[in-house]
């Protein structure tokens, strides 16, 4: 075989109390695809930054075809031919795509940006690897695949040899992966060398050529995507069997718990987003509503835990009319709430993990007496918890900043279930978490639900909702346009109502001739 | 046994030392490039910062005019911090610095003849109240229309020290030529130290000082150990999850920015009982916008401040010493200020300074 183009021998990165790396070796060979597969926190994100010149190695070396190369900033690693995608997108909103590709690197004429030609070479990578997009259009309105697309265009106008896609699905529809694996499949085709950061079994499966698979800060393992399967890989990463499909008993229904009456909520526009919608969740039962993002979901997920005011209709808990209530009385009535953003709803990141584990019932005893905080209890309260749902943790004075992505939803839902609510409610609680912590999440949530809990999940995965749910609602454009009992429909039914399907017909009608009528 | 509060102990030891770092590396960058700037303009910085130092700390008199300059900081400097904590930034603490001054000054005339500690409690409770309600306005509108409070608190500084000028030189205003109030008597005043404790040097340094280090020590306690506290936090942090948490953003943004303006309002009452025993348009040397890089020197932590304003009522008590003996300006002091606002804003230009010295220390060790 010929010599890698980039080869990772023994790297060694520490944190303060953390060892991100541990004697990592690694190398890429030309027109391959090598998936890195890992939990959160197993230090994959750690390796290529090392490589794009973000972190520096404490220990170790990068060789660059065949040479040692001391990567000291991402600009150097875009001269050695290093391309990178990130999770989070570094494109400057209010330009054009063709301002974003070409910045840093702008073709110019008597020193102004020649604009004519950065826009024909945007052109020429596009059409050349089937990267679809509108030159001129603006980032900030682009849907979130297409800015990814403008991403990888701006690494291969900087002649990226090798591109490096940090969780590159996690934030895309099914319908944007399936176009993106195309996309690299041709840049492989043309002799380009992609690492595909993820920790989702199926895309490993279908895409790479080489998965490498790493825990703790250390390879575990290599394999070939024909030589395994999604057990074993599974097996490798977490380093024990997983249960993929979810055992459960049957529900036992007992007295209604939620009860949501003609429902209709407003969105920021003060358009409506739910639409006169009715249901009700028992004791002992979880409902799911399925619906593709942006139906409605996010706005009743607000009107019940008391951030939104609704327009018209009522909610009421145990018999209780909390329609109109507060954050605050919603909480203290007994809805807990998983947010769907836990960076931003559900967590204070800039907390230690005591302060987050408080949030919500920081004004009440035994945490606060007449206003000032007992940290002896409020200690221990965090540790026991934290021993209780797994949190992996060096101590309860961490700040939540600290952990991953599926500890940081442990602590969520460790403050949340903790509390003994009466209904959880919990948006998308498996959203960019690894199978470990997917598993460990629903098992809390049936655990809920088998003690006599209601439970109201709202999550755009089918797999999700078909496995944990006893009954699912159909949300679309607002409505729940159909119900389903547990089993009792395919994902393909699911999907064909979710994408407005079936009922949903006159709500299309209704759209269009109000935009007549505009 | 011992050994594991040993390294706790270690560890915030270290973590102290973390935090200090940006401050000092910053104080001392500002103190070198005051020193160029000293000797291009042909004085010399050894003769300077020497006669500096002596006229802060060179005996109990100059150390009682540092303290003494750093009291009317130290409240103004737990304003801001206070505001910043909640996501605030109070930048009007010199207008309710203003209203408290009014207020000591006319209630100080209305309570003579009552007993002296009975005076200090009210007068210290009225500023307080009143600096409170000057920042409620602002307060209000930012909870209820999301005004910024930068434009507002602002604006209300000009309203209020314009009221205080139209005060002292009409209604209010003493017999006499001086546009200035009537003189409080002696049991409305806060006494000097040295007067309360015998033992100290003769210096002008009052009960005020004592009152703001127990105050920045109350605010401390408040933010860590009270849900209050807790609330301004998370709403300074993250007003999302706060939200999501059940606390209520407007009303966390009303309370803290009026305990901003309470505890501003305190700088105007210590000022007027300690310092002039009246109210004139200038006895306020721009103390709430002095407050605001004490506060960010001290990153917002109410204990810093304390430590901060005395840094600052130093630079302020020393300038004198060093016009006299080493002839250089006190100009040459507000440049340093400046300079040590600038480094602590631009915290990773001391950080980087910081991470050089320790890689070539590293180096050095290998």
């Amino acid at each position: 075989m010929a010599s890698p183009i980039i080869e990772m021998r023994g790297l060694t990165k520490r944190f303060p109390g953390v060892l991100a790396n541990d004697e990592v070796s690694l190398s890429l060979h030309s027109g391959e695809i090598v998936a890195l597969l890992g939990e959160n926190g197993a230090g994959k994100s750690t390796l290529v930054n090392m490589v794009y010149g973000l972190l520096t190695p404490d220990e170790g070396s990068i060789l660059v075809d065949g040479e040692e190369v001391n990567i000291r900033s991402p600009r150097h690693a875009i001269d050695l031919g290093i391309g990178m995608v990130h999770q989070h997108f570094m494109l400057v909103n209010p330009l054009t795509v063709t301002e974003n590709i070409v910045l840093g690197a702008e073709p110019t004429r008597l020193g102004a940006i020649d604009f004519p030609a950065a826009r024909a070479s945007v052109r020429e990578l596009s059409s050349q690897y089937g990267l679809k997009i509108d030159p001129d259009a603006v980032v900030r309105d682009l849907a979130v695949g297409m800015q990814q697309r403008a991403e990888i265009l701006k690494a291969l106008h900087r002649d990226a040899r090798v591109l490096i896609l940090d969780e590159p699905t996690a934030v895309l529809t099914p319908q944007e992966v399936r176009e993106l694996f195309s996309v690299v499949r041709s840049l492989v085709a043309d002799g380009l060398s992609v690492v595909f950061i993820t920790h989702k079994l199926e895309e490993v499966m279908s895409i790479a050529d080489r998965v490498v698979v790493m825990r703790d800060g250390a390879v575990v393992g290599e394999t070939r995507p024909a030589d395994t399967d999604m057990a074993g890989l599974a097996r490798m990463m977490v380093g024990r069997d997983v249960v993929f499909r979810v055992e459960k008993k049957p529900s036992r229904c007992g007295d209604t718990v939620l009860e949501v009456n003609d429902l209709s909520v407003l969105d920021e526009r003060r358009l409506e987003a739910v639409k006169g919608v009715s249901f009700s969740v028992c004791a002992g039962e979880i409902v799911a509503i399925a619906g593709v993002s942006g139906n409605g979901q996010a706005e009743l997920v607000e009107a019940i835990t008391g951030l939104r005011r609704p327009a018209a209709g009522t909610i009421a808990l145990k018999g209780k009319d909390i329609t109109h209530g507060t954050a605050r009385e919603a909480i203290e009535t007994g809805v807990s709430h998983v947010p769907e953003d836990r960076h931003r709803r559900g967590l204070v990141l800039e907390f230690n993990l005591m302060e987050n584990m408080i949030l919500g019932d920081h004004r009440l005893a035994p945490y606060s007496k007449r206003g000032v905080f007992d940290y002896n209890v409020i200690s221990e309260v965090s540790k026991k918890r934290i021993a209780d749902y797994d949190v992996r943790t060096p101590s309860e004075r961490v700040k939540a900043e600290a952990l991953s992505g599926g500890n940081q939803q442990k602590v969520v839902l460790a403050r949340e279930l903790g509390r003994d609510p009466d209904l959880l409610v919990a948006a998308q609680p498996t959203r960019g978490l690894d199978v470990g912590a997917i598993e460990f999440v629903h098992s809390q949530i049936l655990a809920e639900r088998d003690s006599g809990k209601a439970v109201l999940l709202i999550s755009l995965e089918l797999e999700e909702v078909q496995s944990l749910a006893d009954r699912i609602l159909v949300m679309f454009e607002g409505r729940i346009v159909r119900e389903f009992e547990a089993g009792e429909a395919s994902d393909e039914e699911l999907g064909y109502f979710m994408t407005g399907g079936g009922g949903a017909k006159f709500a299309e009608a209704t759209v269009e001739g109000g935009a007549v009528d505009g | 046994m011992a050994e594991p509060s040993v390294a706790t102990r270690g560890q915030k030891i270290a973590h102290l030392l973390r935090e200090l770092a940006v401050p000092v590396v910053s104080v001392m960058l500002a103190m070198g490039i005051g020193s160029v700037i000293m000797l291009v303009a042909g004085y010399d910085p050894l003769v300077a910062f020497p006669a500096m130092l002596k006229g802060a700390f060179g005996g109990g008199r100059q150390i009682g005019e540092t303290l003494l300059r750093a009291t009317p900081l130290m409240f103004t400097g737990l304003a801001v911090a206070y505001g910043f904590r909640a996501g605030l930034f109070n930048i009007g603490a010199e207008g309710q610095l203003f209203l408290g001054g009014l207020s000591a000054a006319w209630l100080g005339i209305v309570l003579a003849g009552l007993p002296q500690p009975f005076n200090i409690v009210m007068m210290l409770l009225a500023g307080a109240a009143i600096g409170a309600a000057w920042a409620f306005v602002p307060a209000l509108l930012k909870a209820k229309v999301g005004a910024h409070e930068v434009i507002t608190t602002m604006m209300f500084t000009y309203i209020g020290r314009y009221i205080v000028s139209w005060l002292v030189t009409g209604p209010l205003k003493a017999p006499g030529q001086i546009p200035q109030t009537s003189q409080l008597p002696p049991e409305s005043t806060l006494p000097r130290m040295h007067d309360l404790f015998g033992f100290l040097a003769v210096s002008r340094v009052h009960l005020g000082f004592v009152i703001g280090v127990l105050v920045a020590m109350l605010l401390w306690w408040v933010l860590k150990y009270t849900t209050l506290g807790y609330e301004a936090r998370a709403v300074g942090l993250n007003p999302w999850a706060s939200e999501t948490g059940g606390i209520s953003v407007p009303s966390t943004t009303i309370k803290a920015l009026c305990i901003s303006g309470a505890l501003a309002g305190l700088a105007g009452v210590t000022e007027v009982m300690g310092v002039h025993y009246r109210l004139h348009d200038q006895f306020s040397a721009g103390f709430g916008f002095t407050g605001i890089a004490v506060a960010l020197l001290a990153k917002n932590n109410p204990l810093g401040v304390i430590a901060a304003a005395i840094l600052f009522g130093a630079l302020s008590a020393g300038a004198g010493t060093m016009q006299l003996e080493a002839f250089v300006p006190t100009k040459v002091i507000f440049i340093i200020q400046a300079l040590i606002i600038l480094f602590v804003a631009a915290e990773q230009l001391a950080r980087w300074i910081i991470g050089r010295t320790r890689r070539v220390g590293v180096e050095h060790a290998s």
